[in-house]
């Protein structure tokens, strides 16, 4: 026993003193041929672009490369990085210069208490509140928002149109949504400050395994993004947020501050030629029809000369 | 960061709730005995029985290439297999327990086949030739002779189940995996790290246990006078610990050999 | 097998940083394991604790891990190095135990024939024990190799690419063909690593095929 119980101290000890020496430079850092991966930044350099890892952030990057590249500037892509609370990580510490994002996520990102719904001052207040370093090129008219999506059967059986009309079953029901939609303050607490609304059973389920999941009946409600084409696919109910929980969700290229000089031409008509039927028509390529999220990018830069 | 991991380990807004560090060790657990059971039930007896007749060894070589396969791979194509065929919460606890019966039955089923297959031929003959048959050799001369190899197959198996079953978090299961997986979405690494520390105490834990269990059962004879033993050094190869798992078996090894002690179990058993 | 066809181009790409991220790692952990475990022979006292110490570091999973490599080594959220450095402490924790073990196994007579014949030191390390002692460092290096291919996938989860985006992508999209296609990648990879290292050991070790002994 005494052995048993020096071996769970060093255990204890040798975790914790692992995670203690922060910041070490270790050589075996330095030494590794492959670390380039992450692209230098600086001047007019190249730039990465980075995605969040759901299907229609890494179209987006695909595109936003394709046209800054169709500017002459020198661009990558990084896909699948994570959840915002990485990715933007990467863009302070410089692995990536770009990523899309969306408006009123990123002022809740960065404000706990954030109000703003309508769409023009849900921009400017989040221009406010971003780190220095950071920038918003021009917002576009393409909206992907949060959105509580239940099958046809359950809106039909507990005649369900809007959030709030959870609010007498939602007891009985399970939610599935991404981990992170557990903790946001316009995910789970958001339900039950704004709808009063607070499901039996919350189960952490993410990309097709979320979708199937509620279409057999594992889960009796979603959290899934208004342009998924797995709602139309599999005949969804989205429920309508009339109290405007998730704000406006408009879509934005969030850059580097020292690179947004370079990127904006580019970027900024991206932005124009977006409106929310355009990515919902692209995310179903890549979604359903199984293509390329490259090739999409490569087809809709060129229908709209920006490629 | 310790400060902060070690405030969040004696923290009760942790311990406590439905989905506090107590209820998702319990479910950690859970899934991991439930799939070294499922795994022992079908790979001792082959194990036992490619032993003990010589033949079909190519089974222990295909084991054993399992351990190829990538877990998560494994893992997310059993989820979008098996997912929609199952209803209720068994569609996420039968994909993910699958996955962990397939990655310890290597272990098993090597420390199974190459304990039996190290048994002293002569002690098998002295069996025989006392007018034991078939069973009665396996079950009175072949598993107990095979007993260390057999119980240090499985020490390998828990500790491997235990780290891996945190993948399980990926399609929606509790269990520790659950810090690790929201900890890295939501930007907590506390947690993350939290969690971590939990699950390798917890198999060491387990390590420690089972390594109890070894001492009792395993037959005096075998261990012959077990205090010093690992310590005589250079005669004394400790190599049977790693080998049941990764060589598909060689007769120059002895049971005998197969020196333990808490924690050195492991060395040979991560996944994921 | 569409899908595969139409994406050979990817999938060599991935591989090779797969190849990298769990390669540089073998070689690395290699190196770092040689004096650990010479050590851990030399001084007895040294091999229990070295050994437990190499066994808890594999008990700390793998995603856990990777995640924090930034905190610990100060690099960046999206560096490789996190990952290979992941790889080298996992790597270490095996092969410490293998190469003190295959040490261990050089039968002392040959030890002292070498001393009778002014093998000393160093020359006597490289010369004669760490020889004889490759069947045993090489079996090890086996199972690092191929528990290292099926780890390092797990590095998409944190946004480092290598064969593993196929399969969090293919869950995503719910692509069968590509996440068979990953897992069938990793599999063929860690059998090329496999037959590698079991090619060095043959060439390391030629008196072993002259006796007819399997290798």
């Amino acid at each position: 026993m005494k052995r048993m119980t020096a071996v769970l101290a060093l255990t204890t000890t040798a975790i914790l003193g692992l995670s203690a020496c922060g910041g070490g430079g270790d050589p075996l850092a330095s030494e590794s041929p492959t670390a380039s991966g992450s692209g230098s930044s600086g001047g007019g350099g190249s730039v990465v672009v980075g995605s969040a890892d759901f299907p229609e952030s890494e179209l987006l990057a695909e595109i936003y490369a394709g046209a800054l590249k169709a500017k002459g500037v020198d661009a990558t892509t990084k896909p699948r990085i994570g959840s915002r609370e990485i990715y933007l990580k990467a863009l302070e510490d410089g692995s990536i210069q770009a990523i899309p994002e969306y408006t009123g996520a990123l002022g809740f990102f960065y404000d706990k208490n954030f109000k703003e719904t309508d769409p023009e001052k849900v921009y400017t207040a989040v221009e406010g509140l971003l780190p220095a370093d950071f920038a918003m090129l021009e917002k576009s008219a393409a909206e992907d928002n949060d959105s509580i999506v239940v099958t046809k059967e359950t809106a039909d059986s507990k005649k369900l149109k809007t959030i709030a009309d959870l609010k007498a079953s939602a007891g009985e029901m399970s939610l599935g949504a991404p981990p992170e939609f557990q903790k946001r303050p316009q995910g789970v607490p958001g339900l039950q400050s704004t709808y009063g609304v607070t499901f039996k059973t919350f189960r952490p389920l993410t990309g097709q395994g979320l979708v199937q999941a509620l279409k057999n009946g594992q889960v009796d409600a979603a959290n899934i993004f208004t342009t998924d084409p797995s709602i139309a696919e599999n005949g969804f109910v989205s429920l309508e947020d009339t109290e405007k929980l998730f704000g406006s969700q408009n879509i934005v290229p969030l850059v580097a501050k020292d690179q947004s000089e370079q990127m904006a031409p580019a970027l900024n008509a991206v932005s124009k030629a977006l409106t929310t039927e355009v990515i919902a028509e692209l995310l179903k390529q890549t979604v359903i029809d199984k293509k390329d999220a490259k090739d999409v990018a490569a087809q809709f830069l060129k229908d709209n000369n920006l490629g | 960061m310790i400060a902060s991991i070690l405030e969040w380990l004696t923290s009760s807004a942790t311990w406590s709730g439905e989905a506090g560090l107590g209820a998702r060790i319990v479910e950690h657990l859970w899934y991991s005995l439930l799939a070294v059971v499922i795994a022992a039930a079908v790979a001792v007896p082959l194990g036992l029985w490619v032993g003990h007749t010589g033949r079909a060894r190519w089974l222990v070589s295909l084991a054993n290439s399992l351990r190829a396969v990538p877990t998560l791979g494994l893992l997310f194509a059993v989820a979008l297999w098996l997912g929609p065929k199952i209803s209720g919460e068994l569609a996420f606890l039968i994909p993910s327990v699958v996955v962990l019966v397939i990655l310890v039955i290597p272990p098993i089923l090597s420390g199974v086949y190459a304990g039996v297959e190290a048994v002293d031929p002569a002690t098998r003959d002295a069996a025989r030739g006392m007018g034991m048959r078939g069973m009665e050799v396996v079950r009175q001369v072949e598993i107990p002779n095979a007993l260390p190899l057999i119980l240090s197959g499985l020490r390998s198996a828990f500790l491997q189940v235990i780290a891996t079953a945190t993948v399980a978090a990926y399609i929606g299961l509790g269990g520790l995996g659950r810090y690790l997986v929201d900890g890295i979405k939501t930007g907590d690494y506390v947690s993350t790290a939290g969690g971590a520390v939990v699950v390798s105490v917890l198999a060491l834990l387990v390590d420690g246990v089972l390594a109890l269990v070894q001492r009792l059962v395993v037959s005096p004879g075998l261990t012959g006078g077990r205090t010093g033993r690992t310590r005589r050094g250079r005669s004394e190869p400790t190599t049977a610990s790693t080998s049941p798992t990764t060589s598909t078996g060689s007769s120059t090894r002895s049971p005998a050999r197969s020196g333990m002690s808490a924690g050195d179990g492991g060395v040979d058993s991560h996944a994921t | 097998m569409e899908w595969v066809n139409d994406h050979w181009g990817d999938i060599f790409a991935l591989a090779r940083s797969h190849v990298w991220l769990a390669g540089l790692p073998l070689v690395l952990g290699l190196l770092i394991a040689l004096p650990l475990g010479w050590a851990a022979r030399r001084w007895s006292r040294l091999y229990p604790v070295l050994i437990s110490a190499s066994g808890l570091l594999y008990t700390i999973p793998s995603l856990a891990l990777f995640v924090l490599m930034p905190l610990i080594l100060g690099t960046r959220v999206l560096d490789r190095a996190n990952v290979v450095v992941a790889m080298t402490i996992y790597t270490v924790a095996l092969l410490v135990r293998t190469v003190a073990d295959g040490l261990g196994s050089v039968p002392e007579a040959t030890l002292q024939a070498a001393r009778a014949m002014g093998y000393k030191g160093l020359r006597r390390f490289f010369g004669v024990e760490l020889p004889l002692a490759v069947p045993v460092i090489a079996a090890g290096l086996r199972v690092a190799a191929v528990s290292n291919v099926s780890i390092v996938s797990v590095a998409s989860l944190i946004g480092v690419s290598q064969l593993g985006n196929l399969l969090t992508d293919g869950y995503d999209r719910f692509i069968t063909a590509e996440i068979v296609a990953g897992i069938v990648a990793c599999v063929v990879l860690a059998l090329l690593f496999d037959g590698l290292i079991l090619l060095g050991q043959r060439l390391l070790t030629p008196w072993v095929r002259a006796q007819g002994g399997r290798a």
